[in-house]
């Protein structure tokens, strides 16, 4: 507890929350920090982090099974050890869980254990939390405060979002799983349904699957990865059923029964009509929504909007002192989003030269095998929206470092404004598309046009060559074709 | 040692000025406090004074030189029996380029309100490379836009997609940002106009015309009173006031002023004189509405520093400000103009004096002007545009009289200043202008 009157204080000590609270320091305002359950949030501790430390697991799980096709021979064959590979991606998420703890020590922000109610403008109480532990967790790092009421000149609500719960198919931590209970299985399900295929759902169908259990995914849109340019997401769908995932799409759980250690969907198609399918257990990822309640957003009038607290451009919410960023400040529901949201409403809060992110700038990536990794407009956006556009085309397998890799598997897509030469979208597929997406994100940051894509030099042999490639297709000067 | 002789900064916001005389040549023994150069600037002639003492070793920057950067090195002074012609350019610091804060508004605005002409300076005229995306290059030559006429509101002032966007769509100085109605950083940038400089030249027959170049004046006030007209929502209040009184007093007070040994007066009271008396404490008495807005809070002013427009032969205009004026005597005021106006037409005034104030007056009366409405100069909330004093017909007591009326025409910053508070300040001004024994309390 402390008399001082804060600059900012941040609720929530997740990506959005704590970079915030990072840059807040740096610029010299004096910053308070309040989390109650794990430093990092969702991000570090139940989502992209650990789920990425499994799907690596799963990679290297996939390439002993081809370990043949390199010329190497494994005596018997490799299992998994599911305690351990759990093991691994929570070691992983409490060494940066204590990251974060470190940096805010370094940085000079004071954080405070607890569950935060804003009472009035200016002031925010934390108590004990109101929500439920879900282990295992990280025991609570050293020397933060304790409840009290504590007061700022601005707060920062960053509370971040959990899974949105269809009616009829609650979780129960036991047959029907969220992302928490996906991310630490006790045993290897052998059969799985997986009810949504944004990116979330996507992974863990993709990571279950390798990992030989029997996936099915179902989905209401007609498209997979619905966020996703249609042909990325057809070439997706394809690679998908090779790999034995069943999709059912246009599809729409209307319910399930519960049996003693499985469970049975009700599934309804376009058509209307009805099967039934039985797994060990069900995974429902249909989005997430904004962690609103209990803020006391409602007696202070701030608006929000189908769970989101609604903000302009840079942060600011109809309430001034009361702002809000990342997930609970609607989508995209992307950490780098939040982080970058964090970042500008500090800034404009310091009287910096802000502007609002531009929401086509932002990149998006599903680490499933294949990978996705998109930016921009899709073709269809494109179109919509009136452009005249030139696209440009690139498959995996005339790459010769995707071919030596053993990746023959994936395609890069560029979309140009005609006109003028704008990159509007950038899609890919395949081996490593996740950590090439970003040099199309520099490129539309700059404001490139084709001409100065095409007098980049892209090493060789490299995977990147195919996002050069993909711009000359698009202006009919392909080479490796 | 030697001494080098930077460009100074005659002003906060000062990045350049033209070097345009040096009083000493090479070779001059140079005492402190011995004027080295005159500087022009934008708003005026100033006077480099020499702080070390020694032999004007070398000029750098020679007569004549314009847009010479804050702190570029222009003249070196060796000292006494130091070799003169050894004297090289020694350890000079870097110039300092146009990076820091624009020519903006005086520096009263906190860093909030001035995030976008603050964080981004204009790209420099005369030659300067323009610093642009590829894509808003491509964009802008595709449409016929001039570049050098844009402002970016990129990283480091670079014109970027939106700018040029924006220009192309007719001169609309905001780049909104897109998603929103975010009120702190639209950035109100000098617009770009719809035709450029070589399509306006089109328009006229060759040969038809002279081509004056602008001089810092006549840039200045082109930049800030568009930014003023598209930054600003003005509204107007117009009064008429009976002024026979305040006349009337005049004529006592000025047959009053102590004569000198030839009889000359040392003061002469003017009717703007006492007008600039009237907004001050009109200012005093409706203290909301002596105000700048800032975007994060209202400043509100302990004084009010009343800007005068004087017109300076030539067309130029400049407005020197009479601080605390509610505290001045009318006496106080009429000498303060007459300083001011002589030193202003000879472009003596020192920046301080035309920087900053929380309201003006603009008198065009003495043209014939009926009444008129005047913009609003960055940071004033208000501005008075004083029409002449004409007899008029007017209704006393529900019949026709005649008076000697006056139409002030209030100004007001909508942002600060609301209808009511803007007619409540006129009406108080109106109250003193008739009743005019107020102004001598």
């Amino acid at each position: 507890m402390s008399d001082a009157v804060y600059d900012v204080l941040i609720i929530g000590g997740g990506p959005g929350g704590y970079v915030s609270a990072i840059r807040s320091a740096q610029l010299g305002f004096k910053t308070a920090l309040v989390e109650r359950e794990h430093l990092g949030g969702i991000c570090l501790n139940w989502g992209c982090i650990p789920t990425k430390a499994l799907l690596r697991s799963a990679e290297i799980f996939h390439f002993a099974n081809h370990a043949k096709d390199y010329g190497l021979t494994l005596n018997g064959s490799m299992s998994v050890n599911v305690a351990d590979v759990v093991k691994r991606s929570r070691g992983v998420s409490q060494q940066l869980n204590g990251g974060v703890a470190f940096l805010m020590k370094k940085n000079k922000v004071d954080v405070i254990w607890g569950e935060a109610k804003i009472t009035k403008v200016g002031e925010v109480s934390v108590g004990k939390s109101t929500k439920p532990v879900v282990e295992p967790q990280n025991p609570i790092p050293k020397g933060v405060l304790g409840d009290g009421v504590y007061k700022a000149k601005h707060i920062i609500v960053a509370t971040g979002a959990r899974p949105r719960v269809l009616p009829g198919i609650e979780p129960d931590k036991n047959l029907i799983w969220t992302y928490f209970e996906a991310m630490v299985p006790k045993t290897m399900p052998k059969s799985l349904i997986v009810m949504g295929s944004g990116a979330i759902g996507i992974e863990f169908a993709s990571f279950y699957r390798t990992m030989g259990a029997d996936v099915t995914v179902v989905e209401v849109m007609n498209q997979i990865l619905p966020v996703e340019d249609a042909e990325i997401a057809a070439l997706a769908r394809k690679s998908f059923e090779k790999q034995g995932i069943k999709i059912l799409s246009g599809a729409k759980v209307l319910g399930v029964k519960k049996g003693v250690d499985s469970v049975t969907a009700t599934i309804q198609d376009e058509k209307g009509a009805t099967t039934e399918i039985t797994a060990d257990r069900l995974i429902s990822a249909v989005g997430v929504v904004g962690n609103i309640e209990n803020l006391g957003l409602e007696a202070l009038g701030v608006k929000t909007d189908r769970g989101c607290v609604v903000t302009d451009g840079l942060g600011h919410t109809n309430i001034a002192g009361i702002y809000a960023i990342g997930d609970v400040a609607g989508p995209p529901m992307l950490a780098h989003k939040a982080e970058h949201e964090g970042v500008i409403c500090i800034e404009g809060i310091k009287g910096l030269h802000v502007h609002p992110m531009d929401k086509l700038k932002i990149p998006g990536c599903t680490y499933c095998h294949p990978q996705v990794a998109s930016v921009g407009l899709t073709e269809a956006k494109a179109k919509e929206q009136g452009y005249t556009t030139k696209v440009g085309r690139f498959s995996f397998i005339g790459n010769g470092k995707a071919i030596a890799l053993g990746e023959p598997e994936g395609m890069v897509k560029t979309l140009f404004d005609a006109k003028t030469g704008k990159l509007l979208g950038a899609h890919m597929i395949g081996a490593e598309v996740t950590e090439l997406i970003q040099g199309y994100v520099v490129a539309m940051t700059l404001e490139t046009t084709e001409e100065d894509l095409i007098h980049t030099v892209f090493p060789h042999p490299t995977l990147s060559e195919m996002m050069h490639e993909s711009v000359l297709d698009a202006y009919g000067r392909v080479i490796h074709v | 040692m030697s001494v080098n002789v930077l460009m100074p900064a005659l002003s906060p916001t000062m990045e350049k000025g033209n070097l345009s005389k040096w009083l000493k040549k090479e070779g001059d023994t140079i005492k402190s406090g011995d004027v080295l150069a005159e500087i022009e600037t934008d708003k005026a002639t100033m006077e480099v004074e020499a702080v070390d003492e020694g032999i004007l070793a070398k000029i750098v920057v020679p007569a004549g030189s314009n847009d010479v950067p804050v702190n570029q090195l222009i003249a070196i002074i060796a000292a006494e029996g130091e070799d003169v012609s050894k004297v090289g350019t020694g350890s000079a610091p870097v110039a300092a380029a146009a990076a820091a804060a624009a020519p903006a508004a005086a520096t009263l605005a906190p860093a909030a309100a001035a995030p976008v002409a603050a964080a981004h300076a204009p790209q420099t005229v005369s030659g300067s490379k323009v610093f642009a995306s590829p894509l808003a290059k491509r964009i802008a030559k595709d449409g016929g836009l001039d570049l050098s006429r844009v402002t970016g509101s990129g990283p480091h002032g670079r014109i970027v997609e939106r700018d040029v966007r924006a220009a192309l769509a007719g001169g609309v100085s905001a780049p909104a940002p897109k998603a929103s109605a975010a009120p702190v950083a639209a950035p109100a940038a000098a617009p770009a106009p719809a035709i450029s400089d070589d399509q306006t030249r089109k328009l006229f027959t060759p040969g038809s015309f002279d081509e004056i170049p602008h001089d810092g004046m006549r840039k200045t006030i082109a930049r800030r009173l568009t930014e003023a007209r598209q930054t600003v929502p003005q509204f107007y209040l117009t009064m008429d006031c009976e002024i026979d009184a305040l006349l009337k007093l005049r004529e006592q007070i000025n047959a009053s002023a102590p004569k000198d040994k030839e009889g000359k007066v040392s003061w002469k009271v003017s009717v703007n004189d006492m007008v600039i008396k009237a907004l001050a404490l009109a200012l005093v008495r409706v203290p909301d509405a002596n105000v700048t807005w800032t975007e994060t809070a209202m400043l509100k002013h302990h004084h009010a520093d009343v800007g005068v427009a004087v017109a300076l032969p030539g067309n130029g205009l400049i407005t020197p400000i009479i601080r605390h004026a509610d505290t001045v005597t009318l006496s106080g005021i009429a000498l303060a103009m007459k300083d001011f106006a002589a030193r202003a037409k000879s472009r003596k005034l020192k920046p301080e004096e035309y920087q900053g104030g929380t309201t003006a007056v603009s008198n065009l009366g003495m043209f014939g002007i009926k009444d008129f409405t005047a913009v609003i100069n960055p940071p004033h909330s208000t501005i008075l545009a004083v029409g002449a004093g004409e007899q008029r017909p007017v209704v006393k007591n529900g019949a026709l009289a005649i008076a000697t009326v006056m139409s002030v025409t209030l100004s007001c910053d909508h942002r600060a200043v609301d209808g009511a508070l803007g007619a409540e300040l006129i009406a108080a001004i109106k109250v003193l202008i008739e009743n005019p024994m107020s102004l001598l309390v």
